[in-house]
């Protein structure tokens, strides 16, 4: 079995966003990149198929050379090979057209991805990727199990979830519990070194959205406190000055 | 030349977030000097059909093929992509939703659309099609310039107020061609908590958090959200824990939700739960730890102990 991985290198969830040149760009001053929370479910499962079947694993970035420290944290927690497409991911369009002609060269049984990437939130590569192969494409995926041809998986739902079969090739947005975390070992990043990692110009269409600019939100107002031993005047305040009740 | 809006159906009825959705699609098409389409799959009845004309659509298309009673977002957006095509619309709405996303991402894969995704205005088309959208888990907001001769736009819930009027909207039958493929996915079972508000469509929702100490006093929780007419939701370590289901941890690892009134009782206010519910209108905290820093995110706070607190929020309510 062949298994792509597709990570972000997003900053890490504790990041104060900011943006520099006019609020065209994020400001990178002092930011942790991390692989995606989401990506990093879908990885630690496919290195578990890769334990249990021998399944092959590749892992997949389309970003600039700054995000190389992530995919080689991916070899280090198990993945064989990475390639790297070198163009800035702002489209979500475009980089489904990357990782599609990666998958087309490659004829994966299973491309895992996060339910969603934590900068732009757009939860859609998968889909877009799984449009561009004529494959399934399912999310939010919690639990993964392959039997042979089959795969058997739980899928978030509003308000509860679904048990879905589906034949392989499959394209799946990954999120918890589908496995844990994995953090590398100092054997997983000695043999990272030598695991290749491909660097491929993108090809295909031009961006269909660009970002024109930034912003952050405005500041909440100062909070109103209400003492505990009064705490009924909250409900009077939500229904008469906040009018939300 | 019409706005086509996709208009999600639960049991029949036409979501609220799809109201929603229908509301802002019209907007669009008075912008753009054009009518508003909804395109409804499922079975409902024809009053319901034509209720999405309260909203501003003039026409409905409704798919009823028995084969797509069960939700289905591949076929779905087969469907979608045709009603799209017949009605030749340029701007495809959906709410953000399961489904919805789900549709979104095939959607805009057919029809090679600039997407614009969390969508949280209406768009700017002074100078070409621009749209303002959430990032960086409700963080910051974008401006997206989207190129592409079709878009599609995904709104977030509360980007719009919709204003219902009593127009009934003409309703055509739609039976575009269903591909094999799109059932290649069959669903075995499903668990669905029933007769609860679902979380990502409520106006109103109480959370709570680890300072409940258990899942055995969840029932303080469910009262005063029973009383409000709210739905419920928690912190990552309480589903972590099992003390409520996945469906309802809300944060960066779990739901966003742009609720009008958000409750945290007993959550501490990470970074990570903020994340998903930094976007509500109105915020409340209570937590028995002044320096807590949800305060910090809060429109009104109490200091207290939630196992006092809320049984007497829970009356006030009942007595307004
Ligand atoms: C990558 C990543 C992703 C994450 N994603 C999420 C996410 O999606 N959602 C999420 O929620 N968290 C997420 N977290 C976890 C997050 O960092 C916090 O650990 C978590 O939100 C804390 O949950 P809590 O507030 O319920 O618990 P705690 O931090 O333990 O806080 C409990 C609070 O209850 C108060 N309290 C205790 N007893 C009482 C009482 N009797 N009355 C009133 N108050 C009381 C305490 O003062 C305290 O403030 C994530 C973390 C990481 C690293
Ligand atoms: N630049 C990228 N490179 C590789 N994979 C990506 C990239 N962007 C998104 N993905 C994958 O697609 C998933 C959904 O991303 P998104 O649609 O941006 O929310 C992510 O969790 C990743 O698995």
């Amino acid at each position: 079995m062949k298994i792509l991985v597709c990570v972000t290198s997003v900053p890490d969830t504790t990041t104060k966003i900011a943006f520099t040149d006019n609020n065209t760009k994020l400001n990178k001053a002092g930011v942790t990149f991390i692989t995606g929370p989401y990506d990093d479910y879908a990885l630690a499962r496919a290195v578990e198929l890769k334990e249990k079947t021998g399944a092959s694993v590749t892992v997949l970035n389309v970003g600039e050379a700054d995000s190389e420290p992530v995919l080689r944290k991916c070899l280090a927690i198990g993945a064989d090979d990475a390639i790297r497409i070198n163009a800035e991911p702002t489209d979500a369009y475009f980089v489904a057209e990357q990782i599609a002609a990666i998958a087309k060269q490659n004829q994966y049984d299973l491309i895992l991805m996060g339910r969603e990437s934590i900068d732009f939130n757009g939860g859609q590569v998968h889909g877009i990727v799984g449009e561009m192969l004529n494959t399934p494409s399912i999310s939010p995926v919690m639990l993964l199990d392959i039997d042979g041809e089959t795969a058997k998986i739980t899928r978030e739902i509003e308000g509860g979830k679904e048990s879905l079969e589906a034949k392989l090739p499959l394209v799946l947005g990954c999120q918890e519990p589908i496995a844990e975390w994995k953090i590398p070992n100092m054997r997983g990043i000695m043999t990272a070194r030598t695991k290749p990692l491909n660097v491929v110009e993108p090809s295909g269409t031009d961006k269909l959205t660009t970002v024109a600019s930034y912003e952050l939100p405005a500041p909440r107002g100062a909070v109103k406190m209400i003492p505990a031993d009064e705490a009924e005047k909250l409900i009077q305040l939500l229904h008469s000055e906040a009018k939300v009740i | 030349m019409s706005v086509l809006i996709f208009a999600e159906l639960d049991e029949g009825k036409i979501k609220k977030s799809a109201q929603e959705a229908i509301f802002y699609g019209a907007k669009v098409a008075q912008m753009m000097g054009t009518s508003a389409t909804a395109i409804i799959i499922g079975s409902a009845d024809n009053t319901e059909l034509a209720s999405a004309g309260n909203f501003g659509a003039t026409k409905v298309l409704h798919a009823a093929d028995a084969k797509l009673n069960e939700p289905n977002g591949m076929a779905y957006a087969t469907v979608v992509a045709a009603a799209a095509q017949q009605e030749n619309s340029k701007v495809v709405v959906l709410a953000k939703s399961s489904l919805g996303d789900a549709m979104t991402a095939r959607l805009a894969g057919k029809l090679k659309a600039g997407l614009a995704a969390n969508v949280v205005d209406l768009p700017d088309l002074s100078n070409g099609f621009r749209v303002k959208s959430s990032i960086y888990t409700g963080k910051a907001f974008a401006y997206n310039e989207l190129k592409a001769d079709v878009k599609i736009l995904a709104i977030k819930k509360n980007t719009i107020t919709p204003e219902a009027s009593d127009a009934a909207a003409i309703v055509e039958p739609f039976t575009p061609t269903l591909n094999d493929a799109d059932f290649a996915i069959s669903v075995k079972s499903t668990e669905k908590s029933s007769g609860d508000i679902l979380l990502p469509e409520a106006d109103l929702v109480v959370s709570a958090g680890r300072g409940l100490k258990g899942p055995e006093n969840w029932g303080i929780v469910e009262d005063l959200a029973k009383a409000l007419h709210a739905a419920t939701a928690c912190s990552k370590p309480v589903s972590d824990l099992d003390w409520r289901p996945h469906s309802e941890h809300v944060g960066q690892t779990g739901l966003k939700i742009s609720p009008n009134l958000y409750i945290a009782c007993g959550i501490s206010g990470a970074i990570q739960h903020l994340a998903g519910v930094n976007s509500s209108k109105v915020i409340v905290v209570i937590n028995k730890d002044a320096d807590a820093p949800f305060f910090k995110s809060a429109d009104y706070g109490i200091v207290g102990d939630v196992f006092d607190v809320l049984p007497r929020l829970t009356k006030a309510v009942n007595a307004l």
